[in-house]
């Protein structure tokens, strides 16, 4: 399988007045296609910062991030970021939204505004494409902000916990929701968490980070079997991995 | 998908009494003013108080009749909605533009900061003989004065809306690859229109404020030259029917402000 993301030795130092702060220390990570990464640590520990870092909005100190092989070009990466919360603008309508990555990147086209409304129309969101996102509940909000983040037909999504501002109910049908969404448009993922249950509910591989400066602490790959994540939480060995991967992070 | 929907008396009860209550406010209202006015009124016309002090309700408006007739009520009043727009207008602007600016370099920001803060705590009227010595006797003097006056104010209120900006929306927006000129386009400005009503809100009072300073100042013209002229030569039906005028325009200019947010903003921020 192609490797789309590698980190290589990624070190990241960043100053303040008075003091010099080692956030992530020597941290390596391989991303192939088609994995759905989670990375999971104690909070404050720098997860966020390594999305940022991937997604070239922070350059490391030192080391190398490889996309695809390659030294990436931070400017035209392909590559789509869901934060905690949808931060849909309320100014456009749903659709308007949706096209915001289109108008960003300049590639506004008739081809891509249609790719955009048919994956509204196969998310059943069509009947609100006309509507402004204070009209719609918390959960329908955030399948929208996924969706704005497929319209550039990304090759790795970024999710930084996108559920945290949902409430229990919501989150577990929304976590559903967004696992089969990105299963079914096939994309490749990393999700930061401190939700060691959607962690292993969601992902194929699970990195397992240290208190700062963040280093990578363990790798595993539960290995769970359901289609869905609701499906996996009812499983067997999702308990096992649970305590497994609980005992890990209060060592 | 509009139908015919029964409401249950309970519902029918309630919308009466709210419509009760909102009628109650309007009546109220109108009492007060009635009230006030009425008293107002029958102590001028009893004696009780020197109505060549404090006129009264019949004789401003004897007062503003014959201003309209015979002293070109409308020449004044357009004098000085000209001054207030127009001094509204190009503090609004020019203040949208340097905190666009600000915004835009933070190091321009630290650097105008103490000065802006100087220029805020300073009472504008101080200026005024400057002005007078800069811009002459005319309606440029209080223009100017409404100018200076209405952009601190408009500065930082919409500065502060600029960088009220929501960070993570930013962020998003860079992880998609925005420049600092498309966060602006897409974010920021869209992003402050509450502020920027609010703003405008804010102004219509300051435009007044200077234009009648301006005026009492140095004019030769105006409704705050007709209230600094009535005042002169003790003339308070004149002082009055002049107030009440300004209000009136006030209330008017606010209005469409007002007015403006309700088309402009439909949804929540």
């Amino acid at each position: 399988m192609n490797k789309i993301l590698e980190l290589k030795n990624v070190s990241l130092t960043y100053q303040t007045m008075d003091d010099e702060i080692t956030a992530i220390d020597n941290l390596s990570l391989n991303c192939h296609e088609g994995d759905f990464i989670s990375i999971i640590g104690p909070s404050g520990c720098g997860k966020t910062t390594i999305l940022s870092m991937i997604a070239g909005l922070i350059e490391p100190s030192s080391g190398e991030i490889l996309f695809e092989g390659k030294v990436r070009d931070t400017k035209k990466l392909s590559l789509g970021y869901m934060l905690q919360k949808d931060h849909l603008f309320a100014w456009r309508t749903i659709e308007k939204n949706v096209f915001l990555p289109l108008e960003i990147k300049g590639v506004k086209t008739n081809a891509n505004k249609e790719y955009a409304r048919a994956l509204l129309c196969k998310y059943g969101l069509s009947a609100f494409k006309d509507k402004y996102p204070d009209q719609l509940s918390g959960g329908m909000r955030q399948r929208v902000a996924l969706i704005r983040t497929l319209v550039s037909n990304p090759k790795l999504l970024l999710l930084d916990e996108p559920f945290s501002a949902l409430d229990y109910q919501t989150r577990l049908a929304v976590c559903d929701d967004v696992y089969s969404i990105i299963k079914n448009e096939n994309k490749t993922t990393i999700l930061v968490t401190h939700d060691i249950s959607e962690a292993i509910a969601m992902s194929n591989v699970i990195v397992v980070l240290t208190e700062r400066p963040a280093k990578v602490k363990s790798i595993h790959r539960p290995n769970i079997l359901g289609d869905t994540p609701l499906k996996r939480r009812e499983s067997a060995d999702f308990g096992l991995w649970f305590e497994k991967i609980w005992k890990e992070l209060n060592q | 998908m509009k139908y015919e929907r029964k409401f249950s008396p309970e519902h029918i009860k309630y919308v009466k009494k709210v419509k009760r209550e909102t009628l109650l406010v309007w009546i109220l209202r109108f009492s007060i003013l009635i009230l006030f006015l009425g008293l107002w009124e029958l102590f001028a016309w009893s004696g009780i108080i020197d109505s060549f002090i404090s006129s009264s309700p019949s004789k401003i408006a004897i007062t503003i009749g014959n201003l309209v007739t015979e002293n070109n009520l409308f020449y004044h009043m357009g004098i000085t909605l000209y001054e207030t727009v127009l001094g509204f207008l190009i503090a609004v602007g020019l203040g949208y533009v340097i905190a666009l600016i600000l915004w835009w370099s933070e190091r321009v920001r630290r650097v105008l900061e103490p000065y802006i803060v100087v220029l805020n705590s300073l009472p504008k009227i101080a200026l005024g003989p400057i002005i007078i010595v800069w811009c002459g006797s005319g309606n440029k003097a209080i223009i100017f004065m409404a100018v200076l006056i209405g952009i601190i104010v408009a500065i930082i209120t919409m500065l502060n809306g600029f960088l009220a900006t929501d960070k993570n929306k930013i962020l998003l927006l860079k992880s998609m690859g925005a420049n600092k000129l498309q966060i602006l386009t897409k974010l920021v400005v869209p992003g402050s229109l509450p502020t920027l009503i609010s703003m405008l809100k804010i102004s219509v009072g300051m435009a007044w404020i200077g234009s009648i300073m301006g005026e009492y100042l140095v004019s030769k013209a105006g409704l705050g030259y007709l209230i600094v002229y009535g005042g002169q030569v003790f003339k308070l039906d004149l002082v009055m029917a002049a107030t009440v005028v300004l209000c009136l325009l006030a209330t008017l200019m606010y209005s469409l402000v007002a007015l403006l947010e309700k088309v402009i903003i439909k949804h929540k921020y």
